[in-house]
């Protein structure tokens, strides 16, 4: 299982963090998301084998927030 | 997604276009041009629109009824019936708003962001060459060896391997005085080399320091919702669909559209959906940059309830360290320092120990001295010879065997010294009793300020539990002015006293060092850890005091108090707004466009509220306002 956090630019509306957690939630490979709404992180443990931390990445960002920087320890 | 990823990016633009499309929209009234005034007014209605539309839409593919749903559909119906004014304002008054509250939120969360900015972000790591390599923090192996110069920050947690210096531990502990360290000491990451070269090698990179802990324990303490908020939320998730079915039923029963339409606007709970949240984040903040990590809303809510604090005493009360607190000195001979030192330094019992400290820092010269003859007596002390004269140190048995007796003056001091919880060792050269040093753990600095202090802030009593004797226990409680006293404790009795005042209905905090008072920390309601950064206490305890100061406990409890108060303000500013919104509708005087704008307005009025815990601070006796500037220019 591999973690990943990601730091996104600053939210301001609950409801993002809903949609962020919806759609993580819903990726192949996904275990646990948890998104930190004041600091603006997302905390995520996948299978490796199964998604990268970058698709992850874009799967935010195609939500329409910006990704600061991906950390992914394994 | 391109679309909406440029549309988020460029909502300040937008949000400025609509306010010109507005003036413009009035000007063109005034002068008379009534094709300018409308066509101002729709097209701004229509930009504005389209962000608020989006995320309306975007909440609704997550099932969740949001307010942008609420203002989307009212804007459409103001649309509409022509109303073309008032959907441009709705919509632009709703987007400055939430950019006015990105804003004022950003500076209720700064807390935390100046903490994560302290964090190192590289760090010269030594090759095998012997040469360094600028490499980012994340990088670095536990194992490495990086090397710090004056002025930078240590990038990792680990143990000097050559060189030494002074280093601020602000970020660590809050303690501002500078630590010596060399060879061999831990340091921390985040702290910083005010001078010195040292190289390091690395225990702990990254997450796992205790900084990055910290800053992790912040975050998520942020987000941990209180009782308040989680009601809230559960509310919200109800109130906000009920809102669109109320209006329906007021469209379809009065068969008035621009009512309908009006009473989604006003329905929208802005105020109290952040007012609780915000009172929170900036309150936790406060405590962060003060030394204090609460982890959570629940906790500062059930710290504010707190009426019983127990206290360990070994550690948390006292040093934890025993020291001479009585030097008495019944010869005319200055000498019997130096001499009861020769003769303990080759001891390890503490209260040697102590008497070989004391006489170090009192520039006693021991180390000439010749001792031989040494014997120790179990439960009595030591015999020796020094330069030749006999020496007797011990208690008043040993004294009694040899056949030496105290006069009425010492024997008053040594019973002085007993009472106040003290051990005694008395001294006697060739044959007579030439001094008696009293020892005893240290009360820290302060205590007892802090405990009235906390008192004056309603805690109703102060309790001491202590494995240590009931004559010394006494004594201490005695000094600081404690309530309730039970000595001659272990570990489970003290659970057990924790558990019995919680049953007879108090809440109870419990503070104690966070290694050996687990099981009673754990048992507490809140348990309150002495840090100084360890790992275990970070990890057990409810709140952690970072440099173990009794006045960050007297603030966190002023905090905790203070910022319930808050979230209670915030809530009755909100509620109170609805009830003015729907007064306003019932008596005619509120529309879609001021309704809005007393929304707008209310939110802006929690966070301001919220706001004023950030500079929050308890003022204590000890600290006038120029040195509390000083520290906290050193802090931020």
């Amino acid at each position: 299982m591999s973690k990943a956090i990601l730091q996104l630019d600053a939210l301001s509306c609950p409801s993002c963090m809903q949609k962020i957690q919806g759609a993580l939630e819903k990726q192949a490979g996904v275990d646990t998301v948890k998104v930190l709404f004041n600091a603006a992180k997302v905390k995520t443990e996948f299978d490796a084998d199964q998604v990268s931390a970058d698709q992850l990445s874009n799967v935010v960002s195609d939500l329409g927030y910006e990704v600061k920087s991906v950390k992914v320890k394994s | 997604m391109k679309f909406q990823k440029f549309i988020n990016q460029h909502l300040n633009q937008i949000t400025l276009a609509t306010a010109i499309l507005i003036g413009v929209g009035f000007a063109g009234k005034l002068i008379g041009s009534n094709i300018i005034y409308t066509v101002s007014f729709i097209v701004a209605s229509v930009i504005s629109a389209v962000p608020i539309m989006m995320r309306a839409f975007s909440a609704l593919r997550f099932r969740t009824i949001s307010i942008e749903l609420l203002v989307s559909i009212a804007v459409i119906g103001a649309f509409l019936i022509g109303e073309y004014n008032e959907s441009a304002i709705v919509t632009f008054l709703f987007l400055f708003g939430t950019f006015l509250e990105d804003k004022t939120l950003a500076k209720t969360r700064h807390a935390i962001k100046d903490l994560t900015e302290m964090a190192p972000t590289t760090a010269d790591v030594v090759q095998d060459d012997g040469s360094t390599e600028e490499t980012d923090v994340d990088f670095v192996d536990v194992g490495d060896v990086v090397l710090v110069k004056t002025g930078a920050q240590v990038p990792v947690d680990g143990e000097i391997v050559s060189g030494s210096g002074h280093l601020n531990e602000a970020s660590i502990n809050g303690e501002s005085k500078l630590a010596a360290k060399t060879t061999g000491d831990p340091v921390y990451a985040g702290t910083m080399l005010d001078n010195g070269t040292v190289q390091v090698r690395a225990t702990k990179v990254g997450d796992d320091t205790t900084f990055g802990k910290i800053v992790e324990l912040v975050e998520d303490a942020q987000d941990t919702k209180s009782p308040a908020e989680k009601f809230i939320d559960k509310f919200a998730t109800y109130y906000t669909p009920a809102v669109l079915v109320i209006a329906l039923l007021v469209g379809l029963i009065f068969q008035d559209f621009r009512l309908a339409i009006t009473v989604l606007v006003l329905g929208c709970p802005g105020a109290l959906v952040i007012g609780a949240p915000v009172s929170n984040v900036a309150g936790i903040g406060n405590g962060a940059k003060n030394g204090v990590l609460i982890k959570g809303g629940d906790v500062m809510n059930t710290l504010s309830k707190v009426d019983t604090i127990v206290f360990d005493k070994t550690g948390t009360l006292t040093e934890g360290k025993t020291a001479v607190t009585h030097f008495k000195n019944s010869s005319d001979n200055d000498g019997v320092l130096a001499y009861a030192a020769a003769v303990e330094k080759e001891s390890d019992h503490p209260l040697a120990k102590a008497v070989v400290a004391y006489a170090k820092t009192h520039g006693s010269d021991f180390d000439q001295l010749e001792v031989t003859a040494s014997d120790t007596i179990k439960g009595r002390g030591i015999l020796a010879q020094v330069n030749g004269q006999d020496v007797l140190i011990g208690n008043r048995q040993l004294m009694t065997d040899h056949q030496i007796e105290l006069t009425a003056t010492q024997s008053s001091d040594l019973q002085e010294i007993q009472h106040q919880g003290s051990s005694s060792v008395i001294i006697a050269i060739a044959g007579k009793v030439q001094a008696i040093i009293g020892i005893s753990d240290v009360i820290r600095p302060g205590v007892k300020e802090s405990l009235q202090l906390l008192k004056k802030a309603g805690v109703k009593k102060t309790v001491m539990l202590t494995g240590d004797n009931q004559l010394t226990a006494q004594s201490v409680a005695g000094q600081l002015g404690i309530d309730e006293v039970h000595a001659e404790l272990m570990p489970e009795d003290k659970v057990n006293f924790v558990k019995d005042f919680q049953k007879s209905g108090h809440t109870v905090a419990f503070v104690g060092d966070g290694i050996n008072d687990s099981p009673s920390l754990a048992t507490a309601n809140i348990g309150i850890a002495m840090g100084s950064g360890t790992d275990v206490a970070v990890e057990t305890s409810d709140v952690v005091l970072m440099s173990s100061g009794f006045d960050e406990l007297v603030h966190a409890f002023g905090l905790a108090r203070k910022t319930v108060l808050n979230t209670k303000e915030n809530i009755v500013i909100a509620v109170g707004t609805v009830a003015f919104l729907l007064l306003g509708l019932l008596v005619g005087v509120i529309y879609m466009a001021s309704g809005m704008f007393v929304h707008e307005a209310s939110i802006l009025v929690v966070i301001f509220n919220a706001m004023r815990l950030i500079k929050f601070r308890i003022k204590t006796p000890k600290l006038d306002s120029d040195q509390l500037s000083a520290t906290e220019v050193k802090l931020s």
